[in-house]
């Protein structure tokens, strides 16, 4: 198919090429606005990064680089340059990669999702401006009565309103792909998966919409007062269930990577597919995990809400758990890595950085972000937990450790598919799923080891040198931040490496020409397979393995963290 | 693969492998203890928020803890902050502002106290260390929970939730005696050895 000719309809003027790597059509316009939203979000990544590391080097108090003003305001900046910004911009272009390229389609109006993108661009930098002038420090969760100049809301509601449109063109193309009969059958698992984002962050956008209006009116002087806990509960229903969407569509990458370098095939479209089910029904609810120590709220509305009735979602995440690393065993065996229980692990390309990156994502995603965050959300076990630095360090877990590595390994295929170079440096990039991968989980371990010993977040100074009070944490709390500092200096070279080899590859990176690509592939795995259907035969000891360690572990500090609930002062 | 179209196009119809059935099987047993467990805490174990809650003025508030203050202050620190020793079993009232805690209670170990947290302007993060108590402070609402010391000594407050320029200063203290001293002290106690 050159270009998608449908008798009696006007699409002639779309302009559509082959992928070499995948066989997919490319819809010429949905190309562009895929490297341009890619690029954004590596920029925003790059600044948002680099307000990480000073805020790491500021909470290492034999450091203690930053003055207060500038701790608290970059601390803002960074959870808006990284947490909404790069992630959200990188979300779009996979929006426009699972409908319209997966599904050989031309993008529904691109028109309209070059406004969304400007809205998207000019909400962040309005919003980034706002709080480097120094009246919004606010932090990410800007809860009321602490305000900010209007025009910090104002950019996050036009940012929002952008990312509703991308959502938008996502159900529009997947109308006009069926429509135009460009795909046969059901969607695709990745257009499923991404279709599960979309839903989820139409009701994530809502959600801000209710409460970020009002607030911005309220700053304005129009409405008086903003009720701090009503305020709360709707603000998470943005603030949560957005990092839902990052990990719907982080498992999306997952899913295809390992599609793409390996030619892996989902263990079953119906169980993978029922998990993405289980987060649409249940992943809502998580705006209860940031009420669990609140006046006001029940205790059955918390247990019930925390845990999403009855951790219903929680068993979609587990499913995947089993599901991905499942798939790649079986199609590594199927490439006759069949030697033992782990000679599948020892010969998967650990040098494909877009593979070692997946991984490493799955894995540390699982162990640290996932078992930390059900542990962080049990209702009593929150009295131990709850705004210390065991919240940053579990979510440092999930969306660095976890979507952030997913994302960097997803541009690793992206850059050879859509932007036609060879990737630059490939010494480098090899490297920096690794480094940064180490990184990220440092900093993510120390700070949860930091929280577990009652350190509380977003403070400048835990020595109270000023303070009228002293107190004094343990020695072993300082010694945790040095090492959180630490590793964030070695996430931060993870992160310049990463930046160097996309801007090296994007703007000085060899051309791929059709006949390099087959010759050498960069997604070996669909050139290999072009072939429908799940995995037949299922032997995966390996995945065994791997899942009862995990469930172990999973156990094991769970019940861990009840016993060191009952060893504090007694309380009903 | 995961970026075509299923094989089968009723993919709800295929049949799941039985490595599949045991591991979702597991997950959601695991999902089910872990949801009971949070009940079943409720009943047996002792840490627990009481979910007693109201609504009320921040001056209202204030106001209170002044009439504790002014009932049962003891003395005042270097700084002025009033050290308040309560009766035990009693109400006893915190007060998070911009930024301090006040008073300076004075709680006697193993006795049950009734505290009360509300802020009087922002929200605030009571954290209470080393034993590690946190809980969410805001302003119009008023949380009642029964704490009970399990050991003697001086244990800070410190302000986890950020409150503005001035956020890393807002300590606060609890000292809690034990019983020994309190009984030297004249103090009543309830709770029986």
């Amino acid at each position: 198919m050159a270009s998608i000719a449908v008798p009696g309809r006007q699409v002639a003027e779309e302009r559509f090429r082959t992928c070499p790597d995948t066989g997919l059509e490319v819809h010429a316009k949905a190309e562009t606005l895929i490297r341009v939203n890619v690029l954004t979000a590596v920029v925003f990544l790059a600044v948002g990064g680099l307000f990480g590391l000073l805020i790491a080097l500021t909470r290492w108090q034999a450091i203690h680089l930053l003055p207060a003003e500038w701790f608290y305001l970059l601390l803002t900046a960074h959870g808006a340059a990284v947490l909404i910004f790069w992630i959200m911009f990188f979300e779009v272009a996979l929006f426009y990669f699972t409908s319209a390229v997966v599904l050989n389609s031309r993008l529904a109006t691109p028109m309209i999702a070059w406004v969304a993108y400007v809205m998207m661009l000019v909400g962040a930098l309005v919003a980034t401006v706002a709080v480097l002038q120094g009246n919004s420090s606010v932090m990410f969760t800007s809860y009321p009565p602490l305000q900010a100049a209007p025009h910090f809301y104002l950019g996050l509601i036009l940012f929002a309103v952008g990312m509703l449109l991308t959502c938008f063109i996502f159900l529009g193309t997947l109308v006009v792909a069926k429509d135009e009969g460009t795909y046969e059958g059901s969607i695709p698992l990745a257009t499923f998966g991404g279709l599960t984002g979309a839903i989820i962050m139409i009701f994530t956008l809502a959600s801000g919409a209710i409460i970020l209006i009002p607030t911005y009116l309220w700053s304005l002087g129009i409405i008086s007062t903003i009720d701090p806990l009503t305020y709360k509960l709707v603000w998470w229903g943005l603030g949560h269930s957005s990092q839902q969407v990052n990990v719907t569509l982080q498992v999306v990458v997952w899913y295809t990577i390992a599609a793409l370098v390996l030619g892996a095939r989902p263990l079953s479209e119906k169980v993978s597919r029922t998990a993405f089910l289980l987060y649409i029904l249940f992943l809502q609810l998580a705006s209860a995990h940031h009420l669990l120590v609140e006046p006001g709220l029940s205790s059955a509305w918390k247990i019930f809400n925390t845990s999403y009735a009855m951790y219903l979602a929680v068993l979609g995440s587990m499913i995947h758990g089993m599901s991905v690393p499942g798939a790649v065993e079986a199609a590594q065996r199927r490439l006759g890595h069949t030697k033992g229980i782990f000679g599948w692990l020892r010969e998967a390309p650990w040098g494909n950085p877009a593979f070692a990156g997946m991984f490493l994502s799955l894995v540390l995603f699982g162990f640290l972000g996932g078992i930390s965050g059900v542990i962080l959300g049990t209702e009593q076990i929150n009295i131990l937990m709850h705004n210390t630095l065991y919240v940053p360090g579990h979510f440092h877990a999930t969306v660095v450790c976890g979507t952030t590595l997913a994302f960097m390994a997803m541009t690793y295929l992206l850059i050879p598919i859509f932007f036609q170079r060879d990737l630059a440096f490939p010494k480098m990039a090899k490297w920096q799923p690794y480094v940064f991968g180490a990184g990220a989980a440092g900093i993510s371990l120390f700070m949860m080891g930091a929280g577990t010993l009652g350190v509380a977040r977003r403070h400048w100074d835990i020595t109270f040198t000023d303070a009228l009070i002293s107190f004094d944490y343990p020695a072993t709390a300082f010694f945790m931040l040095g090492l959180n500092g630490l590793s964030a200096l070695v996430a931060a070279a993870g992160g310049v490496m990463y930046v160097v080899v996309v801007f090296g590859s994007v703007f000085a990176g060899k051309r791929r020409t059709a006949a390099e690509a087959k010759s050498n592939p960069i997604a070996p795995g669909a050139v290999a397979l072009r072939t429908y259907g799940s995995e037949g035969t299922l032997k995966l000891p390996g995945t065994i393995v791997l899942v009862s360690v995990f469930f172990i572990a999973f156990a094991l500090y769970y019940f861990i963290n009840w016993r060191f609930l009952a060893g504090i002062w007694t309380m009903s | 693969m995961a970026l075509l179209p299923p094989k089968n196009r009723l993919w709800w119809n295929e049949p799941l492998h039985r490595m599949e059935i045991v591991w979702i099987t597991i997950a959601f047993l695991w999902g089910i203890a872990m949801f009971s467990t949070m009940i079943w805490w409720h009943i047996y174990g002792e840490q627990n928020l009481s979910n007693e809650s109201y609504r009320i003025l921040p001056d209202v508030y204030a106001e209170r803890v002044d009439v504790m203050i002014d009932a049962y202050q003891v003395g005042e620190d270097e700084f002025g902050m009033p050290i308040v020793r309560p009766p035990v079993g009693s109400d006893i009232y915190l007060q998070a502002r911009l930024w301090d805690w006040s008073p300076i209670l004075e709680l006697v170990e193993g006795e049950s106290y009734r505290l009360h947290l509300s802020s009087i302007d922002w929200q605030h993060g009571f954290s209470l260390q080393p034993t590690n108590i946190n809980l969410q402070v805001h302003p119009g609402y008023e949380m009642v929970v029964t704490l009970t010391p399990n050991a003697a000594g001086e244990f800070g407050i410190v302000c986890n939730e950020y409150c503005g320029i001035g956020h890393h200063l807002m300590t606060g203290r609890i000292n809690v005696l034990d019983r020994e001293a309190a009984l030297a002290a004249g103090m009543q106690l309830a709770a029986g050895e």
